[in-house]
Parts: C-alpha cells; sequence; structure tokens
C-alpha cells in the first residue's frame, strides 16, 4: 500500500497525463488504487469524484420541495441557511449537506415538526471520500462523511442528511438523544472511521476489539496479507496484488 | 489456636505432625455484618459461545434473584469485514460477499445490493427476473421464519419445534438449492439480473411444495399454538410498544407484533409487489407471542406470494440486454453438469478475437459505475434491509454500507427484558431473531 494519495490514474492531476507528445502514460501498472485489474487508469474519473460539488437548483421535483419548505418554516429561513450547504438530487434521492453546528437543531425539527415527521432514523453509516478522483482532500472539502438515513412513516417518504469532517478534527454532535437508535450505529461509524460523536453515552467500539488500533475502513488504513504456512509464502494485500510493474 | 488479621484466613494450630488448618465457612453473616440477602447483585456473563444466544452473541446480566436488573450486549464476536472487502472486488464480485452476511437471508442480500446497484446504474431489470427474485426470496422468508421458529423452540425447550423447522426448512434449502445450484450462498441474483434462470422441473417442484407447506403449518399450530408450556413462556415476555419500537429503530416482525403494518413491500414496494395480493399480518400483543404468531402468518402470505409469482412467469430473457454489464456467457450445464455454455467457449476460443477480449475485460476488470450514492431498503425477514451504496464511478465500489435489521433490532435486548425473569431474556432473544452474520458483517 502506497501512502494516501497516491490513487493515481484516478486523480487527473496524477497518473494519466497527456503529455506533449499527444500520448496518455500512466494507464498501466497503476498502484495504490486498489484495482486488481492493472487497468484502472485507462478511463478516467469524473473530476469531483463520488462528491458532486454543484447545487440542484429548486424545484426538486416529487415531495423534497414540501420537505424543504417544510424545515425551512420549522427551523427558520436564517438557520437553514447557515446549516444547509447544499442540496443535491440525485437518482430519486434527495441529499442536504449539513455543517456540524446545526445537525442537532436540524434533526430535532425533523423528527418532531407535524409537517415533517422522520419518525424512524433508519441507517447512519460513514464514507472516506479520500481522493476520491477528485483533489486531496482539504479542510474545506473534509473527507470523512456521515450519512444520515432519515424515514418518515408518517408521510412516506426519506432524505438524506451528510455531515462532512476532516480527519484531524473528526467531532460530530451525536444524534441519539433525538434518535435512541443511533446509538450502536454511531459506535460502528467510530470504530470503522473514527468519528467521534460528542455527547453519545458511551462511545466504544463495537465491532472491532477493544484494544485495536486504528480504523479499518478509511481508505489509507493498510491492508494486511494473509500469512500462509508454506514455504514461507505470504498472499500479498489485495491492493498490491497483480500490478504489473 | 492462633489467628492472624486477615478475617478471610483459616484459622491454625501448630501441632507436631505440622500446621493443621482449621476450615468452617458459613460465617457470612459475621463477615458482611447484617442482612446480605437484600443486596444480592450477580453478574452473568452469557456467550460469546452458549447455545441459548442465538449465535455468538454475548449478554452481560446483572441479577438480584432471577430478576434481571441491567442487560448488556456485546458484539463483534463474528466480524468478518465485509463491507470493506467489497472495495477491493468488482461489482459483480460484491454479490457473492454480501450473500454472507445475513446467512439466513442471504437472497435478499443479494437482492438489495444488486437494486441499489442497478439504482446507480440507471437500468431496468427484465420481467421474468423481477418476478424470479420475487419467488426466490419468498422461499427464502419462509425458510429464515422457519429457522427463527427451530432455534428459538430449541432455546425454550421446544426441542420438536426444532427438528420440525429444519425438516421443513429442507424443503425450502432443497428448492432453492434446484433453482440456484447452492444451498445457501447463492450469488444467484446479480447486478442486472440472475446469474441462470430457472432450469427445467424447478417450477413443478414449486408447486409440489405449494401443496405440502400449508399443512405443514397446520401442524405445527397444532404443535404449539394452542400448547399451554408454548403460550406461558412467550406471552407478556420481550414487551416492545410501537414507541419504543421507533426510538430504538426496530423493524419487521417486531414492529409489526406492535401493530403497526409497516412492511416495505406495501408501503414502499419494489420488484412489483405492489401488484401482488398479499396481507400484511400484526398482532396487538407487542410480545413474544405476538411475534411468534406474526411470522407463523407470513409463511402464509410468502406462499400466497410464491404461487402467484409462480402462475406469473412468461418466457423471456433473465438478464438486461446490456453487452457491457450482463456476465459475457450465461452459465448452462454442461454434460459433465458444470461449466460454461459450450457455444460461448467456441464462440470466444474459436471465431471472434473481440469476443474474448470482451470477456476478458468483462471478467477481470469488470463494469463501470456512474458516480453518486444510493439507499435502498428493502423488507428482509428481520425488518428493514438497507444497502448504502456509494461509487466514485469506478469498476468497484467506493463503499458498501448495509443497515442490517439484525443489528438495529438486538439494540432492544435492554429494553425487552430488564426487570423480567432471566428465562425470560432467552425467550426475548429469540423473538428478536437475530442473525449474527449480519450483526457483525
Amino acid at each position: 500500500m502506497t501512502g494516501p494519495g497516491d490513487r493515481s490514474g484516478a486523480d487527473p492531476s496524477v497518473g494519466v497525463n497527456a503529455s506533449s507528445d499527444g500520448f496518455r502514460k500512466g494507464a498501466f501498472g497503476v498502484t495504490g488504487s486498489g484495482d486488481t485489474s492493472g487497468f484502472g487508469g485507462l478511463v478516467r474519473v469524473e473530476p469531483g469524484g463520488a462528491v458532486a460539488l454543484h447545487s440542484t437548483e429548486r424545484p426538486y421535483g416529487g415531495y423534497f420541495d414540501e420537505v424543504t419548505d417544510a424545515l425551512i418554516e420549522a427551523v427558520g429561513a436564517a438557520t437553514y441557511e447557515a446549516a444547509v450547504q447544499r442540496v443535491l438530487v440525485d437518482r430519486g434521492e434527495i441529499t442536504y449537506f449539513v455543517v456540524r453546528e446545526h445537525l442537532l437543531t436540524l434533526v430535532q425539527a425533523l423528527r418532531d415538526d407535524d409537517a415533517l415527521r422522520f419518525e424512524l432514523c433508519s441507517s447512519v453509516s460513514g464514507v472516506d471520500y479520500l481522493d476520491s478522483g477528485g483533489p486531496v482532500a482539504t479542510p474545506d472539502r473534509p473527507r470523512l462523511h456521515v450519512v444520515y438515513h432519515l424515514t418518515s412513516m408518517t408521510y412516506r417518504r426519506r432524505i438524506r442528511l451528510e455531515v462532512a469532517v476532516t480527519a484531524e478534527d473528526p467531532h460530530v454532535p451525536s444524534v441519539t438523544a433525538t434518535y435512541p437508535t443511533a446509538d450502536w450505529q454511531e459506535r460502528e461509524t467510530f470504530d470503522m472511521f473514527g468519528i467521534v460523536f460528542d455527547g453519545h453515552p458511551a462511545l466504544t467500539r463495537i465491532l472491532m476489539p477493544d484494544d485495536w488500533d486504528g480504523h479499518p475502513q478509511r481508505k489509507d488504513y493498510p491492508l494486511g496479507g494473509v500469512p500462509v504456512e508454506y514455504h514461507d509464502a505470504t498472499i500479498p494485500p489485495p491492493d498490491t496484488r497483480r500490478a504489473y510493474r | 489456636m492462633t489467628t492472624t488479621s486477615d478475617p478471610y484466613a483459616a484459622g491454625s494450630r501448630e501441632t507436631t505432625e505440622g500446621r493443621v488448618y482449621t476450615v468452617t465457612g458459613g460465617d457470612w453473616d459475621v463477615l458482611l455484618g447484617g442482612d446480605a440477602q437484600g443486596e444480592e447483585r450477580l453478574v452473568v456473563n452469557m456467550g460469546p459461545q452458549h447455545p441459548s444466544t442465538h449465535g455468538v452473541l454475548r449478554l452481560i446480566l446483572d441479577l438480584e434473584g432471577e430478576t434481571v436488573t441491567k442487560a448488556r450486549v456485546t458484539i463483534g464476536y463474528l466480524h468478518t469485514g465485509i463491507e470493506k472487502n467489497t472495495e477491493y472486488r468488482t461489482w459483480t464480485q460484491g454479490t457473492t460477499f454480501v450473500t454472507r452476511m445475513d446467512y439466513l437471508a442471504p437472497l435478499y442480500n443479494e437482492a438489495a445490493y444488486c437494486m441499489a446497484v442497478e439504482k446507480l446504474l440507471g437500468i431496468e431489470i427484465p420481467q421474468r427476473a423481477a418476478t424470479i427474485r420475487l419467488l426466490v426470496m419468498e422461499i427464502n422468508r419462509i425458510a429464515s421464519h422457519l429457522v427463527g421458529l427451530a432455534t428459538g423452540g430449541m432455546e425454550l425447550g421446544a426441542l420438536t419445534a426444532m427438528t420440525n423447522g429444519f425438516r421443513e426448512r429442507e424443503m425450502c434449502l432443497d428448492l432453492l438449492e434446484e433453482i440456484t445450484g447452492l444451498r445457501m450462498n447463492h450469488a444467484y441474483i446479480r447486478p442486472g439480473g440472475l446469474a441462470q434462470d430457472l432450469p427445467e422441473g424447478a417450477v413443478d417442484s414449486i408447486r409440489e411444495f405449494l401443496k405440502i407447506m400449508p399443512k405443514r403449518v397446520a401442524d405445527y399450530h397444532r404443535m404449539l399454538t394452542g400448547q399451554p408450556i408454548w403460550q406461558r413462556r412467550l406471552k407478556d415476555v420481550g414487551y416492545l410498544d410501537v414507541t419504543g419500537c421507533l426510538a430504538l429503530g426496530v423493524t419487521g416482525p417486531i414492529l409489526r407484533s406492535a401493530g403497526l403494518p409497516w412492511d416495505l413491500r406495501k408501503v414502499d414496494p419494489y420488484l412489483g409487489y405492489d401488484t401482488y395480493d398479499f396481507e400484511v399480518p400484526t398482532a396487538d400483543t407487542a410480545d413474544a407471542w405476538g411475534r411468534y404468531l406474526v411470522r407463523m402468518a407470513e409463511i402464509n402470505e410468502s406462499l400466497k406470494l410464491i404461487a402467484q409469482a409462480v402462475d406469473r412467469l412468461e418466457p423471456g430473457p433473465v438478464m438486461v440486454e446490456d453487452r457491457k454489464i450482463a456476465w459475457p456467457a450465461q452459465l448452462s450445464l454442461g454434460a459433465d453438469g458444470m461449466g460454461n455454455s459450450l457455444d460461448h467457449v467456441r464462440h470466444i476460443m474459436g471465431q471472434s478475437m473481440e469476443a474474448l477480449i470482451h470477456h476478458f475485460k468483462l471478467v477481470t476488470e469488470g463494469f463501470r459505475v456512474p458516480a453518486g450514492q444510493v439507499y435502498l431498503p428493502i423488507e428482509s425477514p428481520r425488518g428493514e434491509l438497507g444497502y448504502h451504496v456509494v461509487s466514485d464511478g469506478s469498476t468497484r465500489p467506493w463503499r458498501v454500507h448495509v443497515r442490517d435489521p439484525s443489528f438495529v433490532n438486538l439494540q432492544a435486548t435492554a429494553a425487552m427484558s430488564e426487570g423480567g425473569m432471566i428465562a425470560d431474556v432467552i425467550a426475548a432473544v429469540a423473538s428478536i431473531d437475530p442473525v449474527m452474520g449480519g450483526v457483525d458483517r
């Protein structure tokens, strides 16, 4: 495993480049990307990668406008402006990118307001967008995302909230006071991504052993090879297998 | 006689044969002073290797007498890093990993994962593939509920429930083996459709199953439902009402046993469930007894769904037309009972260099999925099974997170068992029906 930021081929700034003679180089023998086929550099990943940087313009369509209007009414336009950085409608799902300072205000309103009624917090999960094909993660484009999927059983609606934090300051307020079901799910996200949920009643590891080092689902977590007890052979970590050098 | 200052040390005396100790005991009243009975607190560790904890689940119980004052749940003994593993495999290979999570409902994992990938790709699967998916999932639901009943019964001492439950589950597994080739971990549902069509004779086997199974369900009711011991072990045990369920995120039969008819097949239909005729069984007792009745009723509803799906099967493709996604060789069994389609092998080895390249590229590198993220929930036998799948536009998933219903539901253990008897903890956990493969992933 090479160091973080070495996802060559995926990042247009390194790896596959059109050189002065017009030929693309670095398409084969890709390393560090985890691609075991060896051909990962042939197709360029869109700049920006998995995190779309634009914001969807209104109207959003479907029930999304109704939910957004109700949310603005519930928390006030000023708070909404401050809390929601971007709104993205993609593949029939709406995502609110929320700053962490206002997360608790929003989830409280989302659960309790009569027009919103998101009674169920379906899922809390983390995503590490380290070098996901875009520019290297910076403080204004944090790599660690916490993703909340909320369900309104009354209105049969689903929305997604997303909070992004940096690896240096991975603090997000815990929503367990509003959604007790987030307890274990936040523990899992802490365990796997090292995101610290402030205010969680007992934020300990849940899947990995208590004395484990590191957070395995982070993209820069080193992968281990499998030791095989046969002539001292070792199977290399998957991201270094079959790289054609 | 000499005594030391240590109150716990035994008395002793020196004799010509050496030191002789006098161990008496029975002096707890003197040592503790007063009534120790009132403050008897016992911490019992149950599991992770325990026949009554429904898998490698560890329970730490604080007891006062036989009353549980506090129940803590420890998980993670079956953590295998499946979510992380999928990030290093192609989108198609991901199916073979997620099927091993909730190993009693493998086809639900496959279906939800594949539907999430298809949503990212923006493709629609052929009608026949959708119908067969529904068909095999409902067979799987019956098998899963039967194991829940069988292991739950065994944990409560009803061994005949166990032997009978596994007997009928074997019928389901035989069907799935005939259709998919494997009893469990099928990897049958693939992004874009299915690995292969129904084999010849499968429909007849399913119809045969549909004839036998209702009688067996009636047998269960005769054996268990009216039985006083079974009723007393389950009634008013593991109580959790709708408010508690929603706060703790509990879905599936537990929520329906509390009276809320929340079933994603009805409220958020997929695969054409809205065109089928079936009911969502509920109970109003919010206890283990209600969950037992709901699961039994759901077996009947699944039988109805299977019967309708079999009638609807029309000839047609079971994989999308797009050759950039569909597996290049439709699997078909040769004379030796295994292998790829011989026509396809002849084609790539003898006729078309391009077909060979295409086959090689698609199998080794896989196809690309446009960047973005989706959350796809379906109703598994245990509740809302949600797949949060993120793509960065490459040939492998950037992230696959599974909202496993067992994982979320297991949080209700403390709410269901604190204040009750220790024996009822077993009934409560059995009524949650967690599958540790799904909990720990």
